[in-house]
């Protein structure tokens, strides 16, 4: 019997002893989740976002856009009347990193796909207090100015297929071309009007 | 989960729970002494020493407490593995409970106001109320608290519809949403044609503009104009065309602004909300739009 003394006066015996005991949750609650089809499978018919519309997810994260957004809605009927069905697992799978965000100061964005129009969206971006007079978002205009050259894109995307995403080698191809040009707005806007627009599962209300 | 991962996630709680118990036992001293003892633990840092008294009862009991509290959450709840819980719970049980709860609390409110027509529940406070609550929630960010627009995004108060104002045509946009589409003519019309058209739409609804000018368009708004804006420039409904004679303007009606939408075309989106928005509700929503242009 290990005497309390012994592990007090060895602090690398003492380390070991607490990692086994604090990866117990670890072990019980996350690993288990690699090896579930809910969690692991996406959901039916689901497709992988577009060259321009995963710039604009890197630059909704280089703004920290999850800082003050959620993309997670809730079983709560609350949530649910307002943003439409909840989230699940499935619909997260080729996310790299999630953004799901852990504080609300605006609104959840899981479903804001197709809920404004391209040019509210823009309207908004630009200056929040143009269309909601009482918002205290920040106004985002240099993405107006900055233009995109998607040198990085079709990397970003072959990353990404090696984490398991399905990008074919033909929208790799096409990546640089479909992005080159382009507006960080218009990849911004691309993405936000995809979000929960990437499969049909819950549209039905 | 498979049986390997489920009996993976029992063990390793249920053994968490009766190792923290064991360790909690094992190590215990025997009953509390009557009084506090002077036998220390042993040793000595700096001449500070530690007493050996046994752990408090009260302490000791309550960690018990918590350990059977943790067995019969985990008999009530589902947290080993594959075992649902004794009372079935899951959260998206727990969120159509709550759905069912609302549908059966709400609905007869609804259904109160679906039997009334729109033309009704303009006589109808408590309706509009609601329709008033559903807009400002759902609508407003884009048309405006009480429906008064924005640029590029119609004023809903001022009877001029692009897509009719009738019960019908409200419904249709709401539901299925509606896609303006007005071409770039830029190309087609070049710098002297898009300012000779300006003047054109400027002299159909009556402002200042450059008769001259204005002429010298009128063939080719007959020939590219017409058809959706109609010869006399009264727009239709069915292509959500506006009315260019009544000096209300979606993006602008100075002369830079309209010639800025010949130039480069218009395509104003309304989103359908037939996903976030049931049929009753959405007929409160018509209703209270129309009670806006009332007067």
């Amino acid at each position: 019997m290990i005497k309390h003394e012994t592990i007090e006066k060895n602090a690398g015996l003492m380390a070991v002893l607490i990692i086994i005991v604090i990866s117990a949750g670890g072990l019980a609650e996350i690993v288990p989740l690699f090896f579930k089809d809910s969690t692991t499978q996406p959901i039916e018919n689901m497709r992988t976002y577009t060259a321009l519309e995963l710039e604009g997810r890197d630059i909704y994260i280089r703004e920290g856009c999850h800082v003050c957004h959620t993309q997670m809605i809730r079983p709560f009927r609350a949530e649910t009347e307002r943003y439409g069905h909840f989230s699940t697992a499935n619909e997260h799978v080729w996310e790299h990193p999630f953004l799901w965000g852990s504080k609300r100061t605006g609104p959840d964005l899981a479903r804001v796909g197709g809920r404004y129009s391209d040019d509210w969206q823009r309207a908004h971006l630009y200056n929040p207090r143009d269309v909601v007079p009482t918002s205290k978002m920040p106004s985002y205009p240099w993405l107006f100015d900055n233009v995109l050259t998607g040198d990085q894109t079709a990397r970003k995307m072959e990353v990404l297929r090696t984490l398991g995403v399905p990008y074919t080698d033909e929208q790799i191809a096409t990546a640089q071309e479909d992005v080159r040009g382009r507006t960080e707005v218009d990849a911004v806007v691309a993405y936000l009007q995809a979000l929960g627009r990437t499969h049909t599962n819950y549209d039905v209300r | 989960m498979s049986a390997f991962w489920s009996a993976w996630v029992t063990v390793l709680t249920l053994g968490v729970i009766f190792g923290c118990l064991w360790l909690l036992l094992a190590t215990r001293k025997g009953e509390p002494h009557k009084g506090l003892t002077e036998e220390t633990v042993g040793h000595s840092f700096d001449g500070i020493e530690e007493l050996d008294n046994p752990m408090p009862k009260w302490w000791l009991q309550m960690f018990i407490v918590t350990v059977v509290f943790g067995l019969v959450y985990l008999l009530l709840y589902p947290g080993l593995g594959n075992f649902k819980g004794l009372l079935g719970w899951t959260s998206a049980g727990q969120w159509e409970e709550e759905m069912a709860y609302a549908e059966q609390h709400y609905a007869p409110v609804f259904q109160r106001f679906a039997e009334l027509s729109v033309e009704e529940l303009q006589d109808n406070p408590e309706g509009l109320q609601v329709g008033q609550r559903l807009f400002a929630n759902n609508c407003s960010v884009c048309h405006g608290v009480g429906g008064v627009g924005f640029h590029g995004f119609p004023n809903l108060s001022n009877n001029d519809w692009l897509w009719g104002g009738s019960e019908d045509a409200i419904k249709h946009s709401i539901y299925h949403g509606r896609n303006g589409a007005m071409p770039a003519w830029a190309d087609v019309l070049g710098e002297d044609g898009i300012r000779d058209m300006t003047h054109y739409v400027l002299a159909l609804s009556n402002r200042e503009h450059d008769a001259e000018s204005a002429e010298r368009a009128q063939p080719q708004y007959a020939s590219l104009c017409a058809a959706c804006h109609m010869p006399d420039g009264t727009g239709m409904y069915a292509l959500g065309a506006p009315d260019l004679t009544n000096d209300i303007w979606l993006y602008g009606g100075s002369f830079e602004q309209i010639a800025h939408t010949l130039r480069h075309g218009r395509f104003g989106v309304m989103p359908a909300f037939s996903s976030l928005l049931s049929e009753d509700q959405i007929h409160l929503v018509t209703a209270y739009v129309m009670s806006l242009n009332n007067d």
